[in-house]
């Protein structure tokens, strides 16, 4: 059963087009299928959480928008390209956050969130300056030149979303990157997240397996089912009060029980 | 002040501390002087002479010029042999490490290389080419390609799947990819390589000099064997020996600067 309460958005930043991706796996003869005629919408400055539970193709969607990964069959198009493809179109267009903070271990703080800016040849100076900004608004002033082993596991997925804000990306696309971390933790920086990506525009793709931050997140939740095919999509007024909120946590978890 | 050491006692005062870690780096050094020492009273000295005799033989070699060039000459060939080997075995790494093609042939080469020996090396040498320094070259570097080669490979493979998939969500350049992530993420498996394949390359320069080197520590030691002189042949010995133990010195100095950002354990293994 597939519900649908939202009109497709005005401009989609990211299209999937009856998409499917199998993998050969080693051992059997038959392909297994990750992502099964998945068909999605997302606008332009969209906030949208993917939910779904674990091994249910949300990885291999999103590698598929990353460019890491070529879809079986049908088509992925982000911001009217191909990002397999093109791969290079991309730069400085997509930034990621991973589940684990990935930082280079011999860079320091500020070193890390400067190196997109990095990549994208802005001068020292510059990309800096800005390193430096977005780790203060990450609460991370005084740590710039800390190297990564003495962070803890929080400041650390700090610094790799200061490094994600920092290229001034478009589109940001995050893998479960709260997932590792603690309760408190992982709240106050799903909240600062969230604000930050409604102040800068940004079109952002959140993956998760939590009811719980997907309704703390998202303008919009999709809700996938195995393998990954749109079960549930709707939209939270971002003003959603607390009854409308159980609601659709109740229609959620109706969706994922089947 | 409750810090604990590494091996769990509670740290003395600086001096002390510093005294005591000097007095362990020399322990196992006179030891082996201490026994040498004792040997050369109850031999006659053409087989153990005094470790006074080789001292002065030592400072000999280091004073008199036409002596020293000897060494230099031996050290110029060790680096420039390594060097040889490591730019070819980085470029053969890279190449074996992108494509499994190329490892399948290469492998097998190289491996079929390392059982070669470096007197084995030499003999070929002699009989393929004529230049002196070239002949020394050609050794040294294939003597120690193999292992360069192996040990760059392992470190590429080695290197975390996860930072190279961030690094490409970037989209970098290659020379940016390579700046930014392989050099240092293989840097600490490279001065490894150097530092074992420096004490391979200062045993085999000593035979590779036998191609007809006039000068050099080989040339040298040789001369000590045809007179006899037990002294000399432990001076120039050991002259190789301490250009080994300087250059592992530095590099482990450039280790300690390039590794600062890891993480001590407070805890040994
Ligand atoms: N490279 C791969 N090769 C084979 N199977 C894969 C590969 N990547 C993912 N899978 C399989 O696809 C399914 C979905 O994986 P994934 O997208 O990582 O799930 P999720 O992120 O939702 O937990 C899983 O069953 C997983 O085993
Ligand atoms: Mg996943």
């Amino acid at each position: 059963m597939t519900m649908t309460d939202t009109a497709p958005p005005a401009r989609p930043e990211i299209r999937f087009e009856h998409v499917s991706k199998t993998f050969g796996r080693v051992g059997a003869t038959d392909l297994f299928r990750a992502v099964d005629d998945l068909n999605l919408e997302i606008g332009s400055g969209e906030l949208v959480a993917i939910l779904g539970k674990t091994g249910c193709g949300k990885s291999t969607m999103f590698n598929m928008i990353a460019g890491l990964l070529e879809p079986s069959a049908g088509k992925v198009e982000v911001s009217g390209h191909d990002p397999f493809a093109q791969f290079n179109w991309f730069r400085g267009k997509i930034a990621i956050v991973f589940q684990n903070d990935r930082l280079l271990p011999w860079r320091t703080a500020i070193e890390n969130v400067a190196f997109g800016l990095e990549m994208l040849d802005v001068p020292k100076a510059e990309r800096m300056a800005s390193a430096q900004a977005w780790l203060t608004k990450l609460g991370l002033g005084g740590h710039e030149n800390d190297y990564p082993h003495a962070l803890s596991g929080g400041m650390r997925q700090r610094v790799s979303i200061a490094r994600a804000f920092a290229t001034n990306a478009n589109i940001l696309l995050c893998d479960e990157p709260f997932s590792a971390l603690d309760e408190m933790t992982g709240n106050r920086l799903r909240e600062e997240f969230a604000r930050l990506v409604r102040e800068n525009g940004k079109t952002a793709v959140f993956i998760t397996h939590s009811i719980n931050e997907a309704l703390q997140i998202g303008d919009r939740i999709v809700v996938l089912r195995r393998p990954a095919k749109i079960a549930y999509d709707t939209r939270l007024g971002r003003d959603a009060d607390h009854g409308a909120k159980e609601d659709i946590r109740a229609r959620i978890q109706a969706v994922l029980a089947e | 002040m409750s810090e604990r050491t590494l091996d769990g006692t509670s740290p003395p005062t600086p001096i002390i501390d510093g005294a005591w870690r000097v007095v362990r780096a020399l322990a196992p050094f006179i030891f082996l002087g201490a026994a040498w020492q004792v040997a050369s009273l109850f031999f006659p000295a053409f087989l153990f002479p005094s470790l006074v005799a080789v001292f002065w033989r030592c400072l000999d070699i280091l004073e008199q010029w036409s002596q020293f060039v000897d060494v230099l000459y031996t050290v110029g060939r060790i680096l420039a042999g390594l060097a040889g080997a490591f730019i070819i075995g980085a470029v053969l790494a890279l190449m074996m490490a992108r494509s499994k093609l190329v490892d399948g042939f290469l492998s097998p080469i190289l491996t079929f290389f390392q059982g070669i020996p470096a007197l084995s090396w030499v003999v070929f040498a002699i009989i393929w080419f004529h230049g002196v320094e070239f002949r020394i070259f050609f050794i040294m570097v294939l003597t120690t390609l193999p292992a360069f080669t192996f040990q760059i490979v392992s470190a590429l493979r080695a290197m975390s799947k996860d930072l190279v998939e961030m690094v490409m969500s970037f989209r970098p350049s290659r020379v940016q990819m390579f700046r930014t992530l392989i050099l240092p993420s293989i840097l600490p498996e490279i001065l490894t390589a150097w530092k074992v394949n420096l004490g391979n390359a200062s045993r085999v320069v000593v035979v590779a000099e036998l191609v007809g080197a006039t000068g050099g520590v080989g040339y040298q030691l040789l001369q000590q064997q045809q007179i006899f002189d037990m002294a000399g042949a432990l001076a120039w010995t050991l002259q190789l020996v301490f250009f080994v133990l300087i250059v592992q010195y530095i590099l482990t100095l450039i280790e300690n600067f390039a590794f600062r950002y890891r993480a001590i354990s407070e805890r040994s293994l």
